[in-house]
């Protein structure tokens, strides 16, 4: 099968504010049909990418393409067929859901917009709820309705900007699979997320940190490439354990997970033999394990490179 | 390009948000009916029946003629006779009378031999405009109150009249009714406040609500959200300004001497040119707070220098340069004009044309200053 089209492709996107560089020549491709997973800490610079992505933002340096348009000069066209779900709510609240949807409709001129917003409010089991103001949905709701407008227009690619932020388990189970038929069905996401079962879900995943893309690729390769090695210890007192081998040789990273401890680093050699040492004195057992995403993370996370300032320059 | 559904798509959106702030559309149509019922019944510029306290050092027939003639101008009442000057003194200080009265001693005498005494008026004058109009009708007594006594043989002493009389006419308002000069200018204050204020806010609260990063991530364009935003608040401006005219005949009849038409065709022009300076502000504006600071440093100047609270003639030249620039000061020409004088089109073109390149310059700015994206 040839490959599908490349829906972004943007490279050495950058962006100031003052004098922070917040997105630093950040490259990132995305194909036809891709969930593609965003991930990176808090004010790492994924919001701004993706603002740049559908032309709220102007990029300070750096090009590419969104669905084919250019990302600096057609931004009028991206914005037609692109979703664009918020971090924070952003619909109106003093309208009601059925008013909200019917606005996004009118906005992008939906030749059947009664039809498409009845559908809408019908997939989302809002349909004796329409005349409800939609400040008055609990937090889960208001994602929920949020995504519904963003996909009343059909778009072709989805940004979603944490879209599952303080929504239960049920109904993000429930949402993963919807955007799993939507990317069936053609459609491209773009998804950032903290939690590391979404970042399983997805077909890739960029990690980002201090504005810099730090890994990318499917779930296998980024841990592949991070050239990890974790030890898992289970049994009691780890918090000792814990404290043992905190500075030990090799072992760069020490994560509790429950009534285990995953102990990881770099230097496989060096890294054994502190574990089983440490293990060995208070009668544990330590295996060998798999790192998960999320050693991935925190160890990409750590040694992320400071982020940089640019001195004296005047315009952000 | 500019697409109606988008167009109306804003539009339909600002009614039903307008149309749910209850508050704010209350107030919008409370507004009007306040300021005129203050502006109109309130204050008054021409107050009459001052208080005056009469210190009489002789009781003529010339003397009372004289307290006579003052009260029948209507704008003194006598309140007080005090004996001495001292009490007088007192009373004024303590604010119980606005005027004091001297009569001379020898003032009979003095006045058959043709000697003109001299009759001290002393006037609170803490606030001039409380006490001007009413002085200068002292001015016009001073010379005509005497003739009715000067008869027989000192009829020689009556006043060479024609020369000096002092006479207030007054034209479009003949009885000096403050309301009649108050309530059209209060159409143009009334929408000046309202109107800025409604798109100023209107706007920063898109941005303030985070609303503003779904509607530009949408293809609406800047014109687009600019009409669609200043039509509703026209119409609302017009059903302000039905309260105003319904309210001024009701409560004032205030004459429309002019073309009720001719006047609503222009009321778009300075509405959408105060909608226009509201859009200007909710672009520079980080919050409504700001929006609102915004506001009212736009409509002070517009209240104080346009002539609704000063004639604008009476003004330094600097004052009146700059009520030149506000569209306030052109609409209540216009509006006082047709509504007083029965202007037509050619006396106010001028204005008109005015308030035209003001609105053509603010929305110039609004639309210059709008940012498509979120830097
Ligand atoms: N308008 C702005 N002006 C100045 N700095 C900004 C602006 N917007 C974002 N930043 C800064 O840019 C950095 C990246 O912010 P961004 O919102 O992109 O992070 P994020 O990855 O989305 O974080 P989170 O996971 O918390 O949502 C932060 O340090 C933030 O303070
Ligand atoms: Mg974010």
């Amino acid at each position: 099968m040839a490959e599908a089209a490349l829906v972004i492709d943007v490279e050495g996107l950058t962006k100031r504010f003052d004098d922070k560089v917040v997105v630093d020549r950040f490259a990132l491709q995305v194909r036809q049909g891709q969930i593609y997973g965003f991930l990176g800490p808090n004010g790492s610079g994924k919001t701004t990418t993706i603002r740049m992505l559908c032309g709220l933002l102007t990029p300070d340096g750096g090009r590419g393409t969104c669905l084919g348009f250019d990302i600096l000069r057609e931004s009028a066209r991206i914005k037609r067929e692109v979703g664009y779900m918020t971090q924070r709510f952003s619909l109106y609240e003093d309208l009601s859901i059925a008013e909200n949807l019917e606005f996004t409709g009118r906005i992008y001129g939906l030749a059947d917009r009664r039809r498409r917003v009845d559908e809408a409010l019908e997939r989302l089991g809002l349909g004796k709820r329409r005349g409800q103001l939609a400040g008055t949905l609990s937090g889960g709701w208001k994602q929920r309705l949020a995504l519904a407008a963003c996909l009343l227009h059909d778009p072709r690619l989805l940004l979603l900007d944490e879209p599952t932020a303080g929504v239960d388990p049920g109904a993000r189970r429930e949402f993963w699979e919807h955007l799993h038929q939507l990317a069936h069905g053609g459609m491209t996401v773009l998804v950032s997320t903290h939690y590391m079962d979404e970042a399983e879900r997805c077909h890739a995943l960029a990690y980002i940190a201090y504005g810099k893309l730090l890994a990318s690729g499917t779930a296998a390769e980024v841990v592949a490439g991070a050239r990890l090695h974790t030890w898992a210890i289970e049994g009691e007192d780890l918090a000792a354990v814990a404290a043992e081998l905190r500075g030990a040789p090799g072992a760069d990273m020490i994560v509790p997970f429950g009534a285990r401890l995953h102990v990881s680093g770099t230097d496989a050699e060096t890294l054994a033999s502190s574990v089983s040492a440490a293990a060995a004195r208070r009668g544990l057992r330590a295996t060998s394990v798999d790192p998960g995403l999320e050693d991935v993370f925190i160890h990409l996370m750590r040694h992320a490179p400071e982020p940089v300032t640019v001195a004296g320059r005047a315009e952000g | 390009m500019f697409a109606w559904s988008r167009f109306a798509a804003v539009v339909v959106k600002e009614f039903v948000q307008v149309r749910r702030d209850r508050l704010t559309f209350a107030m919008m149509i409370g507004m009007p009916v306040m300021q005129l019922v203050l502006f109109g019944f309130a204050i008054n510029m021409d107050p009459k029946s001052l208080p005056m306290a009469v210190v009489a050092a002789e009781s003529s027939p010339f003397s009372r003629s004289l307290v006579r003639s003052l009260e029948a101008s209507g704008y003194f009442r006598v309140v007080a006779q005090p004996a001495t000057a001292a009490g007088a003194e007192a009373l004024m200080a303590e604010g119980d009378v606005q005027f004091v009265l001297h009569v001379p001693a020898d003032f009979s005498r003095k006045i058959a031999r043709g000697e003109r005494p001299v009759v001290l008026v002393e006037a609170d004058a803490s606030d001039p405009a409380a006490t001007g109009n009413a002085l200068s009708a002292i001015q016009a007594l001073n010379y005509s109150a005497l003739d009715r006594d000067l008869a027989g043989p000192l009829a020689g002493l009556r006043s060479p009249a024609p020369a000096f009389e002092l006479r207030v006419h007054r034209r479009y308002n003949p009885e000096g009714i403050t309301a009649y000069n108050i309530v059209p200018g209060l159409m143009g204050v009334v929408l000046t406040m309202t109107m800025i204020m409604m798109t100023a806010l209107a706007m920063t609260r898109e941005r303030e609500r985070g609303t503003m990063e779904n509607l530009l991530a949408t293809p609406v364009r800047p014109f687009e959200v600019m009409a669609g935003k200043i039509v509703p608040y026209i119409l609302i401006g017009y059903v302000q300004v039905v309260v105003i005219l319904v309210a001024s005949q009701l409560l004032f009849r205030v004459p429309m001497v002019g073309s009720l038409a001719l006047l609503s065709s222009i009321l778009v022009l300075f509405i959408a040119a105060n909608l226009a300076v509201g859009f200007t502000f909710s672009t520079l504006a980080r919050n409504q707070l700001q929006a609102m600071q915004m506001t009212f440093f736009f409509f002070l100047p517009s209240m104080l220098l346009s002539g609704f609270m000063f004639p604008f003639r009476g003004m330094p030249g600097w004052a009146q340069a700059i009520g030149e620039v506000l569209p306030l000061t052109h609409f209540l020409r216009i509006v006082r004009g047709i509504m007083l004088k029965g202007n037509q089109w050619d006396d106010i073109a001028l204005e008109v044309a005015a308030l035209a390149a003001f609105l053509l310059a603010a929305g110039a700015v609004a639309m210059a200053r709008y940012r498509e994206t979120l830097d």
